[in-house]
């Protein structure tokens, strides 16, 4: 038998624990122990950006994330972004009011990347944009309304700020 | 596909992580694990264990002092990329970051990963290279310090012995009326480069050039560092010294790139660099 180590982390706020070899990635803990399937698994070596989760607050690939090493840290996963009562983070709510997703494969790669990218940039340019977002593949929208859906996100966050 | 199983230690200190790669012959560092988890997972490597370094704190370091940076094993490539003082003193350093890989992948790679994974295509070994920069090694029997010439030996190789463990990595400071520059090719945004160049120029009292070098990426199966004071001449005659890189490389062909379209590439690239790197230098011996 393999051997297994005990794997306690912080996942969407709340105190999770698993039992897993050292081998298994943090994108597969994430969905199969956990069943947070939320978090998508494309190429599984690094180039899509759908695993895309936030380690601390910052965007890291899960699929390259050995679940061990992740042990003892903060994950916020896209089931993590909403209100506690579901109701949808205002970057949620920009890609579905700007057509940012079609078939939605790609969709929680691009939603914790872009928290993450507007809570350090709140007004991010058009290049900071594209840079931003440059490491998340979508093989659907052909990007248009993704990059719409960051500067609406952006306008969001900024109301929700002034408004509140 | 997945990682197949191997051994796992994750000690809290370079002493524990020495000898738990002792005790595991044929083990390997995990530090960001960017480029060692796409190798386990495509199953291209199978090491029987794993030296998981990221709970070894204190390899989590970025000292920068007048005579450049030193970079501890566990710092990340974005936080050396955010770091203003490491900009100040070598600003080669965030100008080549930009260009290697994604946001999300240099939240996890680290500097000192990336020198001792030695992909000829990878931008921070030219970096190293070409400011003649060091590697700090430590293994049970004590520590080195290893030239960048003498670091990188082949594609994926290094001079890295099988117990030993990279601490640091120097990057010297840029001297005065020095200037910098750093350009390349990628098919995509954040792929590896087809070709890549890190340009260095130092000029005189007088402002003319009285140093230039180049470091390259993507055409050698290690870094190339040409001196190009030469070919350039004091007045700086970037195509001259392009004309000379592309006479000196041997390019080789790939799916992305044709020998030929590598050296053209690569000579446009290193005129680019040298005239920035040029301009650079102009801008900080007026400051
Ligand atoms: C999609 C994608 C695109 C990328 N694009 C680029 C790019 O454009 N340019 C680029 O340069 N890189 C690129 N990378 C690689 C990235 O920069 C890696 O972070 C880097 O090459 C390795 O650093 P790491 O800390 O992740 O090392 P790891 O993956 O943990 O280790 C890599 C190798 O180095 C060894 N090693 C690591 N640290 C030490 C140490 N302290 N002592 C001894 N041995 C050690 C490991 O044993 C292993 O053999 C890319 C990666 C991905 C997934
Ligand atoms: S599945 Fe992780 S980057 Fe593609
Ligand atoms: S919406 Fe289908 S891949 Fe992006």
């Amino acid at each position: 038998m393999e051997e297994t180590h005990e794997i306690v982390l912080t996942v969407n706020g709340t105190h999770r624990t698993a039992r897993a070899p050292a081998r298994r990635l943090l994108s597969d803990l994430l969905r199969h122990d956990l069943g947070l399937t939320g978090t998508h698994v494309g190429c599984e070596h690094g180039v899509c950006g759908c695993c895309t989760v936030l380690l601390d607050g910052a965007p890291v690939r899960s699929c390259l994330m050995l679940a061990v090493t992740a042990a003892g840290h903060e994950i916020t996963t896209v089931e993590g972004l909403a209100a506690p009562d579901g109701t949808p983070s205002p970057v949620q709510r920009a890609f579905r009011e700007c057509h940012g997703l079609q078939c939605g494969f790609c969709t929680p790669g691009f939603l914790c990347t872009v928290t993450a990218l507007l809570r350090d940039t709140p007004r991010p340019t058009e290049e900071q944009v594209l840079d931003g977002i440059a490491g998340n593949l979508c093989r659907c929208t052909g990007y248009q309304n993704i990059v719409r859906s960051v500067h609406r996100a952006a306008e969001l966050l900024s109301e929700r700020e002034g408004g509140a | 596909m997945k990682p197949p199983p191997f051994g796992y230690a994750a000690p809290r200190t370079l002493d524990e992580a020495l000898a738990a790669l002792a005790a595991a012959p044929g083990g390997k560092v995990l530090a960001g694990g960017q480029s060692l988890i796409p190798l386990l997972s495509m199953r291209l490597a199978a090491p029987p264990a794993l030296i998981d370094i990221n709970r070894a704190a204190e390899l989590d370091t970025l000292r920068t002092g007048d005579g450049g940076v030193r970079v501890g094993a566990l710092a990340r490539h974005a936080r050396v990329e955010r770091s203003a003082e490491a900009a100040a003193v070598q600003p080669l350093l965030r100008r080549a970051l930009r260009h290697v890989a994604h946001p999300a992948i240099r939240n996890r790679g680290t500097v000192v990963g990336s020198l001792a994974h030695a992909d000829p295509a990878a931008e921070l070994p030219a970096v190293l290279a070409v400011l003649g920069g060091t590697v700090e090694a430590a293994s049970p029997e004590g520590r080195r310090t290893i030239p960048a010439d003498d670091f990188f030996r082949g594609p994926l190789e290094c001079a890295l012995g099988p117990g030993e463990i990279a601490v640091s990595a120097f990057f010297p400071a840029a001297p005065p009326r020095t200037g910098s520059a750093f350009a390349e090719s990628a098919r995509r945004h954040g792929d590896y480069a087809l070709t890549g160049v890190a340009a260095v120029v130092t000029l005189g009292e007088d402002l003319r050039v009285t140093a230039a070098r180049t470091g390259h990426l993507g055409i050698a199966a290690t870094p190339l560092v040409l001196d190009l004071t030469a070919a350039a001449g004091s007045a700086g005659d970037w195509p001259a010294a392009a004309a000379h890189v592309r006479a000196r490389i041997d390019p080789d062909a790939d799916i992305h790139a044709s020998a030929d379209y590598r050296r053209h590439l690569t000579g446009v690239l290193t005129e680019r660099a040298l005239r920035a790197a040029a301009a650079d230098a102009l801008r900080r011996a007026r400051d």
